[in-house]
């Protein structure tokens, strides 16, 4: 499963806005092609516009311009009971009413299905989340976490295509939700049901997902795989909310092939970094550099930049130490050092001799 | 609730004054009504307590007024046109109030604090002012004096109930259970009978029983609208006590008591039997 191979453009957004009051709009011309059986993560932060993109694809919400097309028809005029998109809901929204197994055969009763059939499918899916044994119970009695695995299995029983989640781990504690991302996927995998999954949690959208599209400000700042998004992020905006991030800013003071030399700022000295996303020479910019790509007193010689900074402060974090240095006037830069026994001792105040390649180094927009 | 081992002079003497205030208030609230009931079995025609019956001697005790009262032709009528009106209105003014209250409860309803308050007023006019009001319009439409009138006039005082009650439990209701439910694939009509509806019940129930209570011992708008046929129990009983001074009244209130009880009992029974399987309150 995943994009590769996989028919383009099952759900597509073509130049979607959104506005509640007719002045701002809280959705920007979007266009974004999901292909069929892809898991779409859409990450953000509160009020990027994620969640109202998901209710445009869910009939929720109107789109103010633009079509919103699935499987190549536009969807715009039809309204949420006709889509025939699974949808999991951040509080499960689970009937309190009803029994679990009243709960998933609902879907089947509406599209006329008979009692046997019923029977049959709601089995199915239940053990399919492993709660084979819970149909009788109604939501109020089960735990967070398997009112959770109640909804997707209600979201799947009806077999959509399409599976809209509104950040369904939000509310789990953190193994739980380590726990039902695994699940989530897997399920995903055996099906092959497309899925599009909106979260404010980075490490989810990285664990889960063959797409991420990173919005902000009602636009996509950046689509892309996982592993692209966290290794090559194309703008600031992007570096800084996708995993942890060195932020230098400077002048661009020199451009060669991909490579650009960067003049920092306050005269703190110059780095050599990779091009990505600056206008020319004498542009601001800002430097993204992963804490994990920093060493520490490396080779002479072995990387084009080399600083000192003094240790400001040590956190313990297990399998790892951070240390929070103060380098050429940023006193947030933070180096991630192995908690390995061959490892150095490290002590507040201490000058250390830190190095990055010039690939680990991205001269990205000011923002 | 005891005294705690801590409690000052001044403290103890407070814990049992508000106790002795609060049975003061119970007894100034219940002694008129309970003092019916023993009166309604006088033997004479009286309302007052007789020497035989302050002795407890059977002699003074007797059936009679419920005879009296059973065997009335206008007191029966009055029975079977209180509850027709009342019914009538309780189902008027719970279909329309639920409705209203839902319409109320939308994000997107403009002038929501407007019609709140239309729809609340017949609770907050005085009665008698409603009740003049609608004599002078029912007459101009031919609708004084009859049945319909009636039962749109005490419609009118019970869908306000209705409205409150409703729109109460709504402000719990989770919305996205009704986009759960299209999600699923359910047209709104089945959502709402399937979701809603069983989810509000509740708060229906009761407003419906305030709607019935209401029309039930309202008399105001009966004198100005109802005609003798449509004589309702409070009607029948205020013309039994200008007229001929008689226990049957008594009577009837204690039947009325023990009724109205019964029924409020009942229907609040049923509201927690469905609040509990509907799953809104552990247990």
């Amino acid at each position: 499963m995943g994009a590769n191979g996989a028919e383009s453009g099952f759900v597509r957004f073509d130049r979607v806005q959104k506005s509640y009051d007719g002045e701002t709009l809280v959705v920007k011309d979007l266009n974004l092609d999901i292909a069929r059986g892809e898991f779409m993560t859409m990450l953000g932060p509160s009020g990027s516009g994620k969640t109202t993109c998901l209710m445009m694809l869910a009939g929720f919400e109107t789109a103010t311009f633009g079509d919103i097309l699935l499987g190549g028809r536009p969807i715009n005029n039809i309204p949420p009971h006709k889509r025939g998109i699974g949808m999991v809901f951040q509080n499960y929204a689970l009937f309190p009413h009803m029994t679990v197994g009243e709960n998933l055969s609902f879907p089947l009763e509406v599209r006329g299905m008979g009692k046997a059939d019923r029977e049959a499918k709601v089995k199915r899916a239940l053990d399919m989340v492993q709660m084979g044994a819970f149909s009788g119970r109604r939501p109020a009695q089960l735990s967070g976490g398997q009112q959770q695995r109640i909804a997707l299995a209600r979201a799947l029983v009806f077999e959509p295509d399409l599976v809209l989640m509104d950040e369904p781990l939000g509310a789990l504690d953190k193994n739980l939700r380590e726990r039902m991302q695994y699940e989530i996927k897997h399920i995903h995998n055996n099906l092959g049901v497309t899925v599009v999954y909106v979260t404010h949690d980075q490490t989810e959208a990285l664990t889960m997902s063959d797409k991420v599209a990173v919005f902000d400000d009602g636009k996509i700042q950046q689509l892309a795989p996982p592993d692209d998004l966290y290794e090559r992020p194309e703008n600031a905006f992007v570096a800084a909310f996708i995993g942890e991030n060195n932020t230098l800013r400077g002048t661009v003071t020199r451009i060669e092939g991909d490579a650009c030399t960067v003049k920092l700022d306050g005269k703190a000295g110059e780095v050599v970094a990779l091009r990505v996303n600056v206008e020319g020479e004498g542009a601001k910019t800002t430097l993204s550099l992963r804490p994990e790509r920093v060493h520490i007193a490396p080779e002479n010689g072995r990387f084009p930049n080399t600083f000192d900074g003094r240790v400001e402060e040590l956190i313990y974090l297990g399998d790892h130490i951070r240390v929070r240095v103060s380098l050429a006037g940023n006193d947030e830069f933070i180096v991630k050092v192995p908690n390995s026994t061959s490892g150095r001792r490290i002590s507040v105040g201490e000058t250390l001799r830190l190095g990055w390649a010039k690939e680990d180094c991205r001269a990205l927009d000011p923002s | 609730m005891g005294l705690p081992p801590y409690a000052s002079t001044g403290e103890r003497i407070w814990y049992y004054a508000f106790r002795g205030i609060c049975i003061a208030i119970f007894f100034f609230l219940l002694a008129p009504i309970l003092i019916m009931i023993p009166l309604s079995f006088n033997a004479q025609p009286f309302f007052t307590f007789t020497r035989e019956m302050l002795t407890l001697q059977p002699e003074g005790f007797s059936l009679r007024w419920y005879r009296d009262f059973l065997g009335s032709a206008s007191w029966l009528r009055s029975i079977q046109n209180s509850f027709i009106i009342g019914a009538a209105a309780t189902v008027l003014a719970t279909t329309l109030g639920t409705l209203a209250a839902l319409g109320l409860s939308r994000a997107q309803m403009p002038f929501k604090g407007l019609i709140m308050g239309i729809l609340i007023s017949p609770i907050i006019v005085p009665l008698i002012i409603s009740a003049a009001g609608m004599f002078f319009f029912f007459s101009s439409v031919n609708l004084a004096q009859t049945y319909i009138g009636v039962i749109l006039a005490h419609t009118a005082l019970g869908v306000p109930f209705v409205v409150i009650t409703v729109t109460a439990t709504l402000v719990g209701f989770d919305e996205s259970l009704t986009r759960a439910a299209a999600s699923l694939g359910a047209s709104p009509t089945r959502t709402f009978f399937k979701i809603t509806m069983p989810l509000i019940l509740p708060g229906v129930i009761s407003g419906a029983l305030f709607a019935f209570i209401t029309s039930f011992d309202e008399i105001v708008i009966v004198l100005f609208v109802a005609g003798v046929e449509q004589r309702t129990i409070p009607r029948e009983m205020w013309s039994g006590i200008r007229e001929q001074i008689s226990p049957t009244i008594l009577a009837v209130a204690t039947i009325l008591v023990l009724l109205s009880i019964a029924l409020l009992t009942t229907v609040e029974l049923l509201r927690r039997r469905s609040e509990r399987i509907r799953g809104l309150s552990p247990g």
